[in-house]
């Protein structure tokens, strides 16, 4: 048996993602539906994220209308590289130098709500720890050897570990299981808690602009198709009168 | 006015006769239960594919640089562009939904019997092609599952002696999965495949009209000429293509009964398909794999790899098998041996109605059997789960073995002389 699976799945040289997380996630408990969250949502993902991570698939123009920005004041205060708004959000970081840096590019982020999900990146932006073994001196729960720094330190501070020992394979070993905050950041736990969401909820919205749309359609839709339903039964009752 | 148009036509091409032999005055059985919606929703599939699939390729770009990209320009900068992407991705699944319920009706009414054969044949045609267009459709939006799970499939090939590399390497069009193997997967996709599928339904179609439906009761609608009482014979007007050859009881015309009562169907079909396409494309990761929302990378193997729900209890059985070749072996043996249903089934009541206890339990237990093989497929392995893909692939071929054994001399229940409600 696993000869063939690892005839199946060995086929080419493999850089594999790490294990998956070691701790369960917190629920984001995001709604789309939330401008106010989208649009901070979007101010921190310029600010924060945009430096390192593209958007390559979505426009400026379109995430303004949706969210609720008028487009001559996402042009002044989100747009910070002089692009068009009918650009993609895009940065101008070379692919080669990126993974110079960091050991590999930073994904883009257009899709991962999807290719993750949204209590992910919640869980995500929540489990950075202080690590002084890394290379930038910090290191992730649920994303362990992390490649990147944590971004949003100014915000939240840099929080502390907690360690439990746990069982594992019969050994017992020290892990993180928990973060603490070390009360650097300008925010308080609940405004970085509520930060967090903002950036899982407008990373949900870009992972899939359609979804507000394609809900309220959806509604008309199944409702014309109930009532279509209703007549149809009756039309062929009335012509199968003449079988029964 | 109108008169004279259609007369005009039809000294031209015979259309009115083409309706009336096979829709207005074809004798249909008048018993139809829930399970004889599956043929038109098929179709009704098969239409929604087609066309959406048009509009798609407007804005596809079948390259290795370009597809991913193209589909997120799908999704976000063509109008209602992510309403077709989605009904052609939800109608990929509902496709095999229809077939797989289609194909069970066949089962357990004992369709596929004599003088059915040819008719289940080209049903089997009709899913071959449907894996290979959805098999080679899945590769197109390159993502990481669209290509490591062709990498799989493909290399799958390599288990065959001698020509096996040769084999991957033609199929391929490269040494890897390439923009070569995504150019030709995508004009084998569009135009080869659905050209074959359509001509498969087609004669699908004639070879069913040809020996008229089965039924829930397995009880023959034509009789032999000069059988039936006058009495008897429906109040309906069927085709004299029919009633030349045999008196029929019991059949009510196709059109309108069959047509309106398959508008039901098809609204009822169309209810659960628009809420998967409105509320819940990716399906919980059943219809669209969270991997596949990440573009292709020949160096980075995705965690896991599975086939879509509908290929994973062909896999179950391949991944049973600790021997690629065996088990390569064993899953095209496990369609091969469906398609010789017809030879394999020697009873001569059809309906499981009327079949014994026994059968009963070996059609449920098939049912048992290839919806563990689908969810050991879609899962991670464990040992538990290898050992529960191998019981499962023996109790999938013995559904066949017991059959051909037990149908031979079984004890049947007695046949209605008249289709019973």
């Amino acid at each position: 048996m696993k000869k063939l699976v690892i005839g199946l799945f060995a086929l080419l040289p493999t850089l594999s993602m790490a294990a998956g997380p070691s701790m369960p996630l917190q629920e984001a408990n995001i709604d789309l539906t939330d401008q106010a969250s989208l649009q901070r949502g979007a101010k921190l993902f310029m600010n924060y994220c945009l430096g390192c991570h593209q958007m390559q698939y979505q426009r400026y123009e379109r995430t303004f209308r949706d969210i609720g920005i008028p487009t001559d004041i996402g042009q002044e205060t989100l747009i910070f590289d002089g692009s068009k708004v009918g650009s993609h959000i895009t940065n101008a970081m070379e692919k080669d130098d990126a993974a110079k840096w960091f050991g590999a590019a930073p994904p883009d982020l257009t899709l991962i709500s999807r290719v993750k999900s949204p209590d992910y990146i919640y869980t995500y932006l929540k489990s950075f720890y202080k690590d002084e073994s890394r290379p930038f001196g910090v290191n992730n729960i649920v994303f362990p050897s992390v490649g990147m720094p944590h971004v949003l330190q100014e915000l939240q501070g840099l929080p502390n570990p907690v360690f439990e020992e746990v069982e594992e394979h019969g050994k017992t070993v020290k892990k993180v299981v928990a973060v603490e905050t070390d009360g650097q950041g300008e925010m308080s736990v609940d405004e970085y808690d509520h930060a967090a969401r903002d950036i899982a909820n407008f990373l949900a919205y870009v992972g899939e602009p359609s979804r507000l749309d394609s809900e309220s359609l959806g509604i008309k839709v199944i409702g014309f198709l109930f009532i279509l339903f209703i007549f149809a039964f009756l039309l062929k009752k009335e012509y199968w009168r003449d079988v029964h | 006015m109108f008169g004279n148009i259609i007369n005009w036509i039809d000294e031209r091409i015979p259309m009115t006769r083409v309706w009336n032999m096979h829709i207005a005055q074809y004798p249909a059985p008048k018993n139809f239960n829930f399970w004889y919606f599956f043929g038109s929703l098929a179709m009704l599939v098969l239409v929604n594919q087609i066309v959406t699939g048009i509009w798609l390729t407007m804005n596809f770009v079948p390259s290795a640089e370009g597809a991913f990209a193209s589909v997120e320009y799908i999704m976000r900068d063509v109008e209602y562009g992510w309403l077709l992407r989605y009904l052609h991705s939800t109608g990929a699944s509902a496709f095999f939904v229809v077939v797989y319920l289609h194909m069970f009706r066949g089962m357990i009414y004992g369709s596929y019997q004599k003088p059915r054969e040819l008719l289940w044949l080209f049903g089997m045609f009709i899913f071959l092609a449907l894996m290979a267009e959805a098999f080679m459709g899945y590769l197109l939006p390159w993502g990481q599952m669209s290509f490591w799970g062709a990498q799989v499939i493909i290399s799958l090939f390599g288990a065959i002696p001698v020509i096996g590399d040769d084999l991957t390497l033609w199929i391929r069009g490269d040494y890897v999965i390439s923009g070569a193997t995504l150019n030709r997967f995508f004009a084998l996709h569009v135009i080869a495949l659905p050209l074959v599928l359509v001509i498969l339904v087609f004669l699908h179609i004639v070879a069913l009209h040809e020996v008229g439906s089965n039924n829930p009761d397995g009880v023959e609608i034509k009789r032999k000429k000069g059988t039936v009482a006058e009495e008897d014979k429906p109040k309906f007007k069927f085709h004299e293509y029919y009633t030349n050859k045999k008196d029929i009881v019991d059949a009510i015309p196709f059109h309108p009964y069959y047509t309106v009562k398959d508008i039901v169907g098809v609204v009822g079909f169309l209810i659960l398909f628009c809420y998967v396409v409105f509320f819940a494309p990716a399906m919980g990761g059943f219809f669209l794999e969270a991997p596949n929302f990440e573009a292709a990378n020949p160096l980075k193997t995705p965690e896991h790899i599975f086939p879509v729900w509908y290929f994973t209890p062909f896999y179950a059985i391949l991944r049973a098998i600790p021997d690629k070749l065996m088990g390569v072996i064993a899953m095209g043996a496990s369609i091969v041996v469906l398609a010789l249903l017809p030879w394999i089934d020697r009873g001569k009541v059809k309906s499981i109605r009327y079949r014994c206890g026994f059968h009963k339990l070996n059609i449920a237990q098939f049912v048992v059997t290839f919806v563990i093989l689908g969810w050991v497929g879609a899962t991670p392995q464990t040992d538990f789960k290898t050992i529960l893909s191998q019981i499962c692939t023996v109790t999938y071929f013995m559904f066949f073995v017991l059959l051909f054994f037990y149908s031979k001399n079984e004890k049947t229940k007695p046949l209605p002389e008249r289709l019973t409600k």
